[in-house]
């Protein structure tokens, strides 16, 4: 049991926790996660870790609500316990000193680049952010990026902040325009894979946080699996980085889609209240 | 015990196992074994010859004085043979369940050139029964020691070694990755076969022997081998981690939808509990569905039987050797095909294939033949050149063994590997490469059995014990 020592929403359907947790937060580096369970039936899911507290002993989760799990998740208020709690888990995200590193995050993804953001200035990088939402209500981590980073471009579906267009236009402007050294995407799978094409021409070493099923989230089952440049790797061991340049992203998409009927189903029984799930934010598709 | 000539108990029949109908048991997780009546356990017990030279004795792992043991169930001491059976295994209800006692005792029972061998396991798992319902003391603890050990992984290695170093007064803590407690008891072999509430029984007892039990720990990640030693204060370490990395094929589809390790299948299935409408852990919906399970060891088959419960219809097993040479149990292949899983040898899978959408729809077998023994002594299979057969099929389950999990190895760098991957430890002690830190079970062996897993558990307690007494001699 973790208890819930923070709990606040953010923009609609996304809620930060700050949870008790002192030896994970301790160990934390960036890019891992950790696997919650919220119910003795309860699924385990992976969460990244958005930040770490190793002095107050806490780490901090953001959660967007887009099935049952994450939907019962949301409902935790300060206070409240997680059952289960496991990590942190995954390979850290290479941090060295790359020069300009340009961090693109789309809806929650944004959250997951947050503390490779900090990491990647804190080694000596000049680092951008990119962050893209459907609209100014819904764009995060925009004052915590720019804390860290030497820019932040947010870009929303509407034009409502920012710019007018998908992180993929921000991007390219970016790589066609300035010596970019390295790309960090973390987001919807249609947003990672057109990061990808965005420089893959430019040959930038790209990076993207995959977000494959998983159940165990130690290497024990391979349901993590994910193709890079042909070889199957375990998500939760090898990653979740990989070179988004290798990455069959169809597949991912694909197999990530193995359970939608039995999702929308198990989201129905929480009733009409519950989260439905958006439609892919700050995603080039 | 009766005084029953040697030529009337060698007429005797042995007492089989009672079951629950094929056609009923097929449709739910629960036990398939009833388990025998004290009546049949003094039956079976009685047609014993009492062998001057026990064989059966030198077929068990562990030595338990199988001789000893039947003669007191015999007498009907179960209580008694009780206490003969713990002296040298912890787990007997689980080792009565799922032993391969025909490679072991019954294999060496000199009964079995007739084909018919004391029915070893069927009479441990009785007497376990019986003791467990009678609510099985708890030791009295011995004299505390002051020293801590940490022992990682709660799978019959840990466990073995857990009861054994808190019976000699030191302080234990178990970290176990999972939420859940009990290793591949809990999240691989299903209910059906080994009832969850016996591995949460002997976990229930050591915990009131005083062991600390961690879950959602993994260490490697959260604490280091080194962590436990330097920062928490361990004065030993075991490693009995299992060796849970799946293997998969390296064919053509195998990330389709609907293609499972075994490990993920069971997972979510045992641990998850992806079967009962209350959980919230999906799986693919097997009902009416053309299963095919790759491989034939106990894995292979409790998938197989798992699917078979799940609805799944078809299930087939294939497998690329010959039915002579299938790994599982005895009893598991039997019960398997008298669950309707079709059985089909001398093949191997060389592509699957699916729709647009990325979901299975078909597995391309081709054919096998026996060639050249291999090392292993067992005939290689080869392809039969241009013998395809083509299944259609909407689930299929890999389960063609696992390795060593590389996370805590990859955090203990100075732990020496066998190029398998495995812990390279001394047989008799467990001890490792590294200082104060033991290993035994999987890990050390690669995927072997629950009865070797725990022995190695109970000889690193031993080591351990003594290394932790010979510590404090030297410092004081
Ligand atoms: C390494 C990693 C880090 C992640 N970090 C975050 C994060 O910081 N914040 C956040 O909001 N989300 C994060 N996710 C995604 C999050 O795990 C899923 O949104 C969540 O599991 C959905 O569960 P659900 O029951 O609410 O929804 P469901 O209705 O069950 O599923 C909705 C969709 O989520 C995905 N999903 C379902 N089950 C799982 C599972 N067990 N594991 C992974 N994905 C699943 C599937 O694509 C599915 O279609 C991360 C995923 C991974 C792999
Ligand atoms: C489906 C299946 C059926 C089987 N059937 C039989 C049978 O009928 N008869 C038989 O004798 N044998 C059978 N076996 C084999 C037997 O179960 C194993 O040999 C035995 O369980 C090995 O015991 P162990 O303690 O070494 O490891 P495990 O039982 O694998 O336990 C290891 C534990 O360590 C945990 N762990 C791993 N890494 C870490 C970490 N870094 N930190 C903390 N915890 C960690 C794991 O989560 C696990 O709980 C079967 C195996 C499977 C998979
Ligand atoms: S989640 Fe099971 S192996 Fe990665």
């Amino acid at each position: 049991m973790s208890t819930i020592l923070e709990a606040r929403v953010l923009v609609p359907d996304v809620k930060l926790f700050r949870v008790h947790a002192p030896k994970i937060a301790r160990k934390h580096r960036a890019g891992q996660f950790v696997i919650v369970r919220v119910s003795p039936d309860g699924e385990r899911i992976p969460l990244t870790i958005a930040a770490a507290d190793p002095e107050a002993g806490s780490i901090t989760l953001v959660v967007q609500a887009v099935g049952k799990t994450t939907t019962l998740l949301n409902a935790l208020e300060t206070g409240d316990e997680i059952l289960d709690l496991a990590g942190p888990l995954g390979t850290p995200s290479e941090v060295a000193r790359f020069g300009m590193v340009v961090v693109v995050g789309g809806g929650v993804g944004t959250a997951v680049t947050y503390p490779s953001a900090v990491a990647l200035s804190q080694a000596g990088n000049t680092v951008i952010a990119v962050i893209g939402a459907r609209s100014r209500t819904h764009l995060l981590f925009e004052t915590e990026l720019a804390a860290v980073c030497d820019e932040v471009h947010p870009c929303t579906d509407d034009g409502s902040f920012g710019r007018h267009g998908f992180v993929t236009d921000a991007l390219a402007d970016l790589v066609a325009t300035r010596k970019v050294d390295r790309v960090l995407a973390a987001g919807p799978i249609a947003m990672m894979a057109a990061v990808a094409e965005t420089t893959r021409p430019y040959d930038v070493p790209t990076v993207a946080s995959l977000n494959p099923i998983m159940v165990d989230g130690t290497g024990m089952c391979g349901g993590c699996r994910v193709s890079v440049g042909g070889v199957n790797r375990f998500a939760c061991l090898d990653g979740p980085d990989f070179d988004a340049h290798l990455v069959d992203f169809h597949l991912l998409e694909q197999r990530n889609r193995a359970y939608a009927g039995w999702e929308a189903a198990r989201r129905d029984e929480l009733g009409p209240c519950a989260a439905v799930p958006v439609v892919v934010d700050g995603a080039a598709s | 015990m009766s005084d029953l000539s040697r030529r009337e108990r060698m007429k005797r029949a042995p007492v089989a196992m009672p079951e629950r109908a094929p056609d009923v048991r097929r449709t739910d997780f629960e036990e398939v074994n009833d388990g025998y009546t004290p009546e049949m356990a003094v039956a079976e017990a009685e047609r014993c010859l009492f062998c001057a030279r026990p064989t059966c004795v030198t077929g068990c792992p562990v030595g338990v004085d199988i001789l000893e043991f039947v003669r007191l169930v015999g007498a009907g001491e179960f209580l008694e043979a009780a206490d003969v059976i713990a002296a040298d295994n912890s787990m007997p209800a689980v080792c009565g369940r799922v032993c391969p006692q025909e490679t072991q005792c019954e294999g060496a029972c000199v009964l079995a050139k007739k084909g018919k061998p004391i029915h070893i396991g069927h009479l441990e798992r009785f007497v376990a029964d019986h003791a467990r319902n009678l609510g099985s003391t708890v030791p009295t603890p011995a004299a505390r020691t002051g020293k801590r050990v940490a022992v990682v992984g709660s799978g019959p290695a840990g466990i073995a070694c857990a009861g054994d170093l808190v019976g000699a007064g030191h302080e234990v803590t178990v970290f176990e990755a999972l939420h859940e407690l009990g290793g591949v008891l809990a999240y691989g072999i299903p209910e059906f076969r080994l009832p969850k509430a016996i591995v949460a029984a002997e976990i229930d007892r050591l915990r009131k022997r005083g062991v600390e039990f961690e879950t959602n720990a993994v260490i490697g990640m959260v604490d280091t081998v080194d962590d436990l030693l330097t920062v928490e204060g361990f004065d030993a370490v075991f490693l009995g981690v299992g060796a849970g990395l799946p293997r998969f094929l390296d064919i053509p589809g195998e990330n389709l939808i609907g293609v499972y390790s075994a490990s993920e299948f069971l997972t979510r299935v045992n641990l998850m509990r992806a079967y009962s409408g209350e959980s919230d852990t999906p799986l693919i919906d097997v009902q009416g569905k053309s299963v095919v399970v790759f491989g034939a060891g106990n894995t292979a088959m409790d998938a197989a039987r798992t699917a078979v419960r799940l609805g799944g219809a078809p299930v087939r097993i294939a497998y690329r050797r010959s039915p002579d040479e299938i790994p599982a149990r005895n009893e598991e292949v039997a019960h398997a095909e008298a669950e309707g899983v079709v059985l089909t040898t001398l093949v191997a899978p060389t592509e699957l294939t699916g729709d647009e959408d990325g979901r299975l729809t078909g597995v391309r077998l081709q054919r096998m033949r026996l060639g050249e023994s291999d090392t292993d002594g067992r005939r290689r299979p080869e392809p039969k050149p241009g013998e395809f057969i083509d299944v259609e099929v909407d689930v299929a389950i890999i389960a063609i063994g696992n390795m060593p999990n590389p996370l805590l190895l990859r955090a203990t760098p100075d732990l020496d590997r066998t190029e398998r991957e495995t812990v390279v430890a001394d047989v008799d002690t467990g001890l490792t490469s590294k200082p104060g830190v033991f290993a035994g079970g999987d890990i050390v062996t690669g995927g072997a059995t629950v009865i070797m897993a725990m022995g190695a558990g109970r000889r690193a307690a031993r080591a351990i014990d003594e290394f932790l007494r010979t510590e404090t001699a030297r410092r004081s």
